[in-house]
Formats: structure tokens, C-alpha cells, sequence
């Protein structure tokens, strides 16, 4: 079904290193509009180096990406536009402390997209009910608990309106009472037809929403499939031994 | 009850035990010698009023003030033509009516405010001051001095260090290693040499190298030095706040399509002066006090004007270069002082507003 989709992002052999370090040994991966992917594996085989490629964060040294038909390369007005195209949530929440909740949602489309202070202010109240902590709007991120400042995150991404969004491992940091809460917004996002590629350990979430699920180790890809075939009968190796790791755990 | 109290307090901190008492009690015993005797000379001795040096000779007699009184003049302009000190006055009174709005938080309008302050105002007061324009009676830099020379050098410095120094800061830390390679030369040559160096370099040789006929003001020439020599002090200052700043920051403004401007100037920059604020006045602090070493290429600033009002056979007694000193350190005080207390309010507003 994925193939029938023109690809929203087209990953083809891409290769990176740092210094001497193979981190990504040719990464293929093509991702349909619409389509949600989850990317699992261990931790230090490459997942956030490959999601950071599709916004420019790193830049790939071999091979080709392209997101919505532009092709990353060194060109800064290309990385700008996909930029624009693509928001991030970090594990780390990285809102800007110094700026209040709804402050954090308004700068980038007003001075990205050059909106007008007012209409950003009532598209960032929108996603903030969206996320629901419109509450909150006022204050100062580090007056809010992680899984609201992750909530932030999210509705600052989406006041982009962006066709794509990157997780990298979003409640990770959280406290397991506040998981749910952040999970929940991103099946939200899913089930509005977001095309969404999603760094995460979080199988319950695999099951419920992905299309596929891509297992990465040592900076390849062993397999993707779709969640009941990557849940029931893996192919690799690899993929049972981080399984019964993983569900074990 | 409140005997009792302060009792309990003493206890507490200066008697907890043998050994803090017995600093207490030295503390107590260097300043009962100190402090009384200076007090005697400045106040209780001193002489107040007089129209020469003839009131301050005679035995016993402390601080001549009346040198300090007569010569006020001298030590706020130097040598300046009395008839057109207005201009300076004017001058002054329009930066004030610039800075104080600036400092006050309330006040809205910053970013005009500051443009003002940096861009409008030192052309106005250059113009009023120097008066090389037709219509004025122009002032010859020679003629400069006192307190208008320090607060020239002190305000060129940190107009010009600010901005300066933060494009070095950024230029260090740049991807590009030409902007690196070019911020850290440049920045590791003007830390490496001491300031009268600088300025002897500026007065002395600079001259030997322009081309024949062109001729820099000597002042000009040591603002420059200044300029330079402060604004790598300021970069490392700000580099130390860019650093505290998390990776992850300037990855989210990026992963917003930020553009590099945008995110520093918007999220790097304003977190990374917040953490440095007693650094950057600190650097401003020393820059105030080093103004006094433009003293030895010629050119008078108050310390230097004080000086020379010293050698005035006027008014020369033997408690004269004392209060004289007394009176300049009291005013470099006054300013060193005053920026340190604002840079505290700062602080507190800063970290009142945002946690962490
Ligand atoms: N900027 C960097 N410089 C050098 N090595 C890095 C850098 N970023 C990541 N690595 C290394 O690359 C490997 C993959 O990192 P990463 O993509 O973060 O893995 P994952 O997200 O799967 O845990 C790790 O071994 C990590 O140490
Ligand atoms: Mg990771």
C-alpha cells in the first residue's frame, strides 16, 4: 500500500561517519505521505543520526535524501525549505527557557513564515488546546512538569504546520506517570493522517499506530515490516534477540 | 527581648567559636585603627573653606578640600574653552536622557532606546563636543580632558567592545574556519599584549606607518586601541555565557528553520548574556579604571587632570596630592560602584522572571 503513495521523504543509500566512526552504512528507506513509521534498535545504532539527516541537523556524506522532492544537499535555502516542512521533538524537550509557552509557539512562524503576531497567537492557542495545556500558555517552561514541557514541544512544532514530523525518543526522559500523556497526543497526530517517522522503545505505541516498524543496529537497517509481522516473526536474529530484550524489560 | 536577641545574634556569627572570635577581634582591632585616623584627616581636621593654599598650611591640619572645590571645573573638562562648556553639558544631559529610560526595565521601547544610545547619540555628542561642523567653534582634542576624556574612552569602549566582542565570540565558535581561524588570532594577539602597550603602539608607532600627510588624532587613535583591546576581552566574556548554552537550544531554533541570525540573535545570544551579565560588568568595571592609562601617551583624563592640578603652585600643600587622590579614587568608585549595583538588580530581575 506504502508503494502506491508517491514518497513524501526518499532515503537512498546514504552513508555517514564521524571521523573513522561508520555510524550509517547504507540506509535505505522510502516513506509514503501519510504514513507512520516507528524506528527501533539499541541504543547507539544510529536512529537519532538518521532522523537528524532528514532535517539537516547532520549532514550525510554518501548517498541521496530528498523530502518533498527537494534534495538535501549543502544549499541553505533547500535545508531552509525542508526545514519548514519538517518539525522535531527532541528527547530532551529543548524549549527556549526564556521565552513563555506561547512565546515558544509563535516565534518560529513569525519570523519563519513571517505571520502576523496576532494570527500566530491564535493558530499556537489551537494546537495548545490541541495538546491540551492551553492553561499554560503564560508560563515559563521551567514552571511545567516534563510531560507538559513535551506537549509544548509538540504544539510548537505543529504551529509550522508541517507535512512531516520527527520524534526522537520523545518520553524517554519522562517519568513513566507522564508517558501516556505525551503518547497519547502523538496517537492523536497519527490518526489525523500526520506522515510521522518515530524514535521510540514505546511497542504499545508501535502496535497501535505504525504502518511499519524499521529495526536499526549498528547503523543498518535489519528489517521493516509491519508491526503483527515485526511482533510475531521477526526474520533476523537480531531483531528476536532486542524483541525478547525488550519485552522482557 | 531585642538585647537578648542581638545577643544571640553575635553568638551565632562572630563568637561560634575560640578561633572566629579571636578574627572578629582582630577584624575589629585593624579597623578601630584604620577608620578613626582617616576619618580625623578627612572630616573632623580637614579644611573646608579657603581661597588659596595659605587655609590648609599650619600643623595638624587634614584634607585640603577647598583644592578639590576650586578646581571642579578643571577636573570635568580639562582645558576646554570655558565659554562653550554647555556643549560638553548638553552632550552629557542627552545621553543621560538616553541611558536612563535604557536602564529602568519598565520603560518600553528598547530597541529604538538603544539605537539612540549607541548609533544617534555618540554622533550628536561628537559633533557637539569636537563642534568640527560650520556654525561651531571646533575644540581641538588638546584641549580635552578630565572627566569628559574618561568617560569618552569608557563609553567608546563599551559601545564599541559590546557588539564587537560578540561577533568575535561568534566568529570563535564558527563552522567556517576561516571567521575561526581569523576571531582567534585576532582575539589571543589583543589579550596577549598589556593595554599601555596597545596604546603606545596606537601614539607612537602607528604614526611611523601612515602614509606621509594623514593625520590621526592621537585621541582617535587611543579610542581605537581601546575599542580593540576591550572587545577581546568581551569575546572570551561571552563565549564562556555561549557555551553554557545547550546544543540542544540551537538544534530546536535550527530545527524550526531558524536561520543562524535568527537563532542567535533570538535564542543563543539572549540566554548566553543572561548567564554572563557580572562577567560583562566586570570587563566593563576594568575598562572604566584601565581609562586611566591613556595618562602616559599625553592625554589628560581625570586622573591625569587631577595630577596636573596638583602641580599647580597655586595651591600646593603638603595634604594637597593626598585629598587629591582621596577625591579620585572616591569618584572612580562612585561609577565602579554604581554599575555593580545595577548589574546585581539585573541578576535578580533575570532570575525572577525565568527558572530554570
Ligand atoms: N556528533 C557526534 N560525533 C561523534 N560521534 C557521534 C556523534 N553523534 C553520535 N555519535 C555516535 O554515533 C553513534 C550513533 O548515535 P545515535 O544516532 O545517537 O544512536 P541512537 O540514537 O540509536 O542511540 C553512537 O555511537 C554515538 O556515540
Ligand atoms: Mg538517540
Amino acid at each position: 500500500m506504502a508503494d502506491t503513495k508517491k514518497p513524501i521523504i526518499a532515503i537512498e543509500h546514504v552513508d555517514k561517519w564521524f571521523d573513522d566512526f561508520h555510524v550509517l552504512k547504507d540506509v535505505n528507506l522510502s516513506v509514503a505521505e501519510g504514513e507512520r513509521i516507528v524506528i527501533a534498535g539499541p541504543s547507539g545504532s544510529g536512529k537519532s543520526t538518521l532522523i537528524r539527516c532528514i532535517n539537516r541537523l547532520e549532514a550525510h556524506d554518501k548517498g541521496r535524501i530528498a523530502v518533498d522532492g527537494i534534495e538535501l544537499t549543502e544549499d541553505l535555502k533547500r535545508i531552509d525549505e525542508v526545514r519548514r516542512e519538517v518539525g522535531m521533538v527532541f528527547q530532551q524537550f529543548n524549549l527556549f527557557p526564556h521565552m513563555t509557552v506561547l512565546e515558544n509557539c509563535t516565534l518560529a512562524p513569525i519570523w519563519v513564515r513571517k505571520q502576523p503576531k496576532e494570527e500566530a497567537e491564535a493558530t499556537a492557542m489551537r494546537f495548545l488546546e490541541r495538546v491540551r495545556i492551553p492553561e499554560q500558555a503564560s508560563k515559563y517552561p521551567g514552571q511545567l512538569s516534563g510531560g507538559q514541557q513535551q506537549r509544548v514541544a509538540i504544539a510548537r512544532a505543529l504551529c509550522m504546520n508541517p507535512k512531516i514530523m520527527l520524534f526522537d525518543e520523545p518520553t524517554s526522559a519522562l517519568d513513566p506517570e507522564m508517558i501516556k500523556e505525551v503518547l497519547d497526543v502523538m496517537v492523536g497526530l497519527a490518526h489525523d493522517g500526520m506522515t510521522m517517522i518515530c524514535v521510540t522503545h514505546e511497542m504499545g505505541f508501535a502496535r497501535e499506530v505504525a504502518d511499519r516498524v524499521v529495526f536499526m543496529d549498528q547503523g543498518e537497517i535489519v528489517e521493516e515490516a509491519p508491526p503483527t509481522e515485526f511482533f510475531t516473526a521477526p526474520k533476523s536474529e537480531r531483531t528476536k534477540a532486542f524483541l525478547a530484550q525488550i519485552l522482557r524489560g | 527581648m531585642t538585647v537578648n536577641a542581638a545577643v544571640k545574634w553575635l553568638k551565632r556569627n562572630l563568637f561560634s567559636s575560640w578561633w572566629n572570635g579571636a578574627l572578629t577581634l582582630l577584624v575589629l582591632y585593624i579597623v578601630w585603627s584604620a577608620i578613626p585616623p582617616f576619618l580625623d584627616w578627612a572630616i573632623v581636621h580637614a579644611v573646608w573653606s579657603g581661597e588659596g593654599r595659605e587655609a590648609c598650611l599650619g600643623p595638624g591640619k587634614g584634607a585640603c578640600w577647598p583644592f578639590i572645590f576650586a578646581n571642579l571645573d578643571q577636573f570635568a573638562y580639562g582645558r576646554y574653552p570655558a565659554e562653550l562648556r554647555w556643549r560638553v553639558d548638553l552632550a552629557f544631559l542627552l545621553g543621560l536622557a538616553g541611558l536612563v529610560p535604557m536602564l529602568i526595565p519598565r520603560v518600553p521601547a528598547k530597541l529604538w532606546n538603544l539605537g539612540y544610545l549607541v548609533v544617534a547619540w555618540p554622533m550628536i555628542a561628537i559633533v557637539l563636543i569636537a563642534g568640527d561642523r560650520p556654525g561651531l567653534v571646533g575644540v581641538d582634542t588638546d584641549l580635552w580632558g578630565g572627566l569628559l576624556v574618561t568617560l569618552i574612552v569608557a563609553i567608546t569602549g563599551i559601545v564599541a567592545s559590546f557588539p564587537l566582542g560578540i561577533l568575535l565570540a561568534l566568529g570563535r565558535r564558527s563552522e567556517m574556519p576561516v571567521i575561526r581561524t581569523l576571531s582567534i588570532v585576532f582575539i589571543e594577539f589583543w589579550r596577549g599584549v598589556p593595554l599601555v602597550t596597545v596604546l603606545f603602539m596606537a601614539s607612537v608607532m602607528l604614526p611611523l606607518f601612515l602614509p606621509q600627510g594623514v593625520h590621526l588624532d592621537n585621541l582617535l587613535r587611543c579610542l581605537v586601541g581601546v575599542a580593540l583591546f576591550s572587545s577581546a576581552y568581551m569575546a572570551e566574556v561571552v563565549r564562556g555565557g555561549l557555551q553554557a548554552v545547550p546544543r540542544g537550544q540551537y538544534e530546536a531554533a535550527r530545527a524550526l528553520g531558524l536561520s543562524y541570525w535568527q537563532t542567535m540573535g533570538l535564542i543563543v545570544l539572549p540566554q548566553a548574556l543572561r548567564s554572563v551579565i557580572p562577567g560583562i560588568v566586570n570587563t566593563f568595571i576594568g575598562l572604566f579604571k584601565d581609562t586611566t592609562l591613556v595618562l602616559i601617551v599625553g592625554l589628560f583624563d581625570f586622573l591625569g587632570q587631577v595630577r596636573i592640578q596638583l602641580s599647580d603652585m597655586h595651591w600646593s600643600t603638603p595634604q594637597g596630592a593626598a585629598t587629591g587622590y582621596v577625591f579620585a579614587a572616591l569618584v572612580y568608585w562612585v561609577f565602579c560602584f554604581g554599575m555593580s549595583r545595577y548589574s546585581v538588580f539585573m541578576e535578580k530581575r533575570l532570575n525572577a522572571g525565568q527558572i530554570r
